[in-house]
């Protein structure tokens, strides 16, 4: 069982949608997390992620949110809030929104402690094949912090990679082989 | 009012309502119909709204990485493209594979088999028939007397559904429906009796907790799930059965978890899948819609090659062959190879060729885009509100076989096996169908596809341990070779090639045809099982799987189409269909409703 996770969701191919998956990518370059946190690319997976939601004690999700705020905003959602805030929009497999992963976690009977939400208002959806708008990706770097930040609270050491330490493949050992 | 040369009567003049779905993945499928005042559906109109464009990608790349492409058509069926172009690719550069290999490839292919058509039928489709909302009406004790009547599935207790009921309860409470938000509960299309309903949810949840288990399998073999490796000229995973696992190869420590997860899945499949199935099944007996062209026209290529490297029929253990004009005595032979037999046509995709070929041998398949909307579509490219179908209307092109539209998928593999004589496939069949007290006629329905696939989970899940017992027998004689690297080197290849791979996706007959000319892909063209079921009109006015199975359906209410639904669902379709309904002034029609 892992103690935390933390999961960037979304669709890389839909512009602002991949903020998610962007910053836990990023987050894996810039930092080296202890055995006991786990860093993942959930990018669409939705319901197939369940498992690795009902394993965690905590959990971050770094996800492009449409809050009706102003593009490039971040706002940070928590615990029995975070629900409310995915159900907006439906990216992931076969119409399971993020929403019904978590509540199907509850469902099956195990439900992370603490879950916190770090969500960017995107600027553009629509951008087929395109990247991440200057706004939204202007918020990556503060997105991680606010996580090594929460890493720190929960007791986590997350140690900055230096110039001499590699960088680890995202999730190395086989998705599916875990519980 | 017309008649198409397919025999199908279409009347668009009645309402029409459109289907969109609102998905940012695999693909996306909208649909069109038209209803009479009696609110029986009368034309329908089938559209994929999204370019793959993936034939276009794979040009001048090496041809041992297109694997890897195509493995990313769809993030569900996974592994099955890329068994698809291995295969094109040992074709056509005339590569042979280990025995071990052919058993690991069956093995992975089964697996996703078992795993895609249990997911299929609990997760995205069973919502269709299940009312979840009646659920938390069941008595606990009715429930257990109940599941226990059809099954020794060990959770049957009062307890245990007592349990899961309030936990549900608690959700529809607080309002938040999680994973079945998206349903049209309280309609009067569900049929269950409260006690099914809540068995069926509890599954539902069981399922999704054990199809995790199943996809390991491809994680043991191919490294992770989903997009497992793969390897042209056999499999990548070395097999060293003394090793202790550290160096990465598959050691008898993992192959115990393989045999240990198959029979976990042949108990879950038989235990709980079929007996749900037959049971949901006799509560629908009377919901005979949804066969279309299934009473005509089948296609199957076959797959799961008993011999390695024998792609021959007789080779083959799921059935190969065409039934055409509803003739169960003659089963045609098939050849992706023959320049006549396939061709794609695309007079109403948004395709064209350059000299206009009405159709084209995939060998020869051209991909270039040609978005142009039809005289009588209603709004603009930007926001479509309907469609018009008799111009160019979709993104996926219309197969034909010898010029007949055809389905593909677990009916079609079913009905071909049955007429075969083959008891692998007329027994279980049989037996279902006198359970049920049902002709074979019902099979032609959309609960006849429905149905064909759940047999068929049971029948690749035992296949799966056939296919184990094979490869530790085959290991044990100390064979232990999963590549043939003999022509991995593209200067042993010749200059100019082309080949075919075939296989039979969970939801049908799946091609790749493949060019290579100097060492480089030339030409890609992967015709999916959607693209014949999906398929848009085609120059003669025949209409597709999708098209002539919606037709005729009375729907209880036009504003809830769970009936459209519960059609498209059983086909499995590659593209995910969303519960939106969108009037034609692009208003939302209808919210979920709660009763």
């Amino acid at each position: 069982m892992s103690e935390t996770l933390v999961l960037g969701i979304g669709n890389l191919l839909w512009a602002d949608e991949g903020f998610g998956v962007r910053t836990v990518e990023r987050f894996n370059q810039l930092y080296h997390v202890p055995p006991e946190v786990r860093l993942m690319d959930g990018g669409t997976q939705g319901i197939y992620l369940v498992q690795y939601i009902m394993q965690a004690r905590r959990l971050i999700i770094f996800d492009a949110i449409d809050y009706g705020l102003a593009p490039g905003s971040m706002k940070l959602v928590r615990d029995r809030e975070v629900p409310c805030f995915m159900g907006a929009k439906k990216m992931s497999l076969h119409q399971t929104g993020f929403q019904e992963t978590l509540a199907t976690a509850e469902l099956l009977g195990s439900y992370p402690q603490e879950i916190l939400l770090i969500g960017v208002q995107p600027e553009e959806l629509e951008d087929y094949g395109g990247g991440l708008t200057p706004t939204v990706e202007a918020q990556v770097e503060r997105a991680i912090e606010v996580a090594c930040e929460t890493l720190a609270d929960w007791g986590h050491e997350v140690v900055a990679r230096g110039p001499a330490m590699g960088v680890a493949p995202l999730s190395p050992d086989g998705l599916g082989l875990v519980g | 009012m017309s008649t198409t040369p397919n025999g199908f009567t279409l009347d668009n003049s009645g309402r029409r309502l459109v289907v969109d779905p609102v998905t940012r993945i695999e693909g996306h499928l909208r649909c069109e119909v038209n209803v009479d005042e009696n609110g029986v559906i009368r034309n329908a109109v089938s559209s994929g709204t999204m370019w793959r464009g993936l034939e276009v990608i794979l040009k001048g790349r090496d041809p041992r990485d297109a694997w890897a492409f195509t493995q990313r058509i769809c993030g569900v069926c996974t592994g099955t493209h890329a068994l698809t172009s291995v295969r094109a690719v040992e074709n056509a550069l005339g590569i042979t594979i280990p025995k071990n290999a052919n058993i690991i490839r069956n093995l992975m292919q089964l697996t996703l088999y078992a795993h895609d058509h249990l997911v299929h039928f609990y997760h995205l489709h069973a919502l269709d028939w299940v009312d979840v909302v009646s659920a938390l009406s069941a008595d606990p004790r009715k429930t257990s007397e109940l599941a226990q009547s059809i099954s020794k599935w060990p959770k049957s207790s009062p307890g245990y559904f007592a349990d899961l009921q309030a936990r549900v309860k608690k959700f529809v409470e607080s309002g938040q429906l999680g994973p079945f938000k998206n349903g049209y509960w309280g309609s009067p299309a569900y049929k269950l009796p409260p006690e099914a309903n809540l068995m069926a949810v509890a599954h539902y949840l069981e399922a999704l907790d054990f199809q995790k288990e199943i996809v390991k399998i491809h994680a043991v073999f191919g490294g992770k799930n989903p997009h497992p490796n793969w390897l042209v000229g056999g499999m990548a995973c070395a097999i060293n059965l003394d090793g202790d696992g550290a160096n990465g190869a598959v050691n008898i420590e993992r192959l115990a978890l393989v045999g240990s997860i198959i029979d976990r899945t042949i108990e879950f499949i038989d235990q709980v899948y079929v007996p749900d199935l037959q049971a949901i099944a006799s509560f629908y007996k009377d919901w005979t819609y949804g066969g279309g062209i299934s009473s005509q026209n089948l296609l199957s290529y076959g797959d799961v090659p008993g011999v390695a490297n024998d792609y021959s029929a007789s080779s083959l253990l799921l059935p190969r062959g065409a039934i055409v004009g509803g003739d169960l005595s003659t089963i045609h032979e098939v050849d992706l190879t023959d320049m006549e037999q396939i061709k794609e046509h695309v007079t109403h995709s948004w395709y064209k060729y350059p000299n206009g070929e009405d159709g084209l041998h995939p060998w020869a398949g051209v991909t270039e885009p040609h978005f142009e909307l039809g005289p009588k579509t209603v709004g603009d490219k930007k926001r479509i509100e309907a469609l018009d179908e008799e111009g160019k209307y979709s993104y996926i092109k219309a197969p034909r076989w010898r010029g007949h539209a055809m389905e593909v998928g677990p009916l079609a593999r079913y009905v071909i096996g049955y007429a075969q004589g083959n008891p692998e496939f007329k027994e279980p069949t049989d037996k279902l169908l006198r359970d049920l007290g049902l002709p074979l006629e019902a099979l032609f329905t959309t609960l006849g596809r429905t149905a064909a696939r759940g047999l068929e989970a049971s029948w690749a899940a035992h296949k799966m341990r056939w296919c184990y017992d094979e490869l530790i027998a085959n290991l044990k004689a100390g064979d232990s070779a999963t590549a043939n690297p003999a022509k991995w080197e593209p200067e042993t290849w010749p200059k100019e090639c082309r080949g075919v791979g075939f296989t039979e996706a969970p939801r049908g007959a799946l091609g790749h045809w493949i060019v290579v000319k100097d060492g480089k892909i030339d030409n890609y063209q992967a015709v999916v099982p959607t693209t014949w079921n999906a398929s848009p009109r085609d120059a003669a006015g025949n209409i597709g799987a999708y098209e002539a199975a919606l037709l005729n359906t009375p729907m209880a209410d036009p504003e809830q189409p769970l009936e459209i639904l519960r059609t498209l669902h059983s086909f499995d379709p590659c593209l995910a269909c969303s519960t939106h309904v969108m009037a034609p002034d692009g208003g939302e029609l209808t919210q979920i409703r709660i009763r």
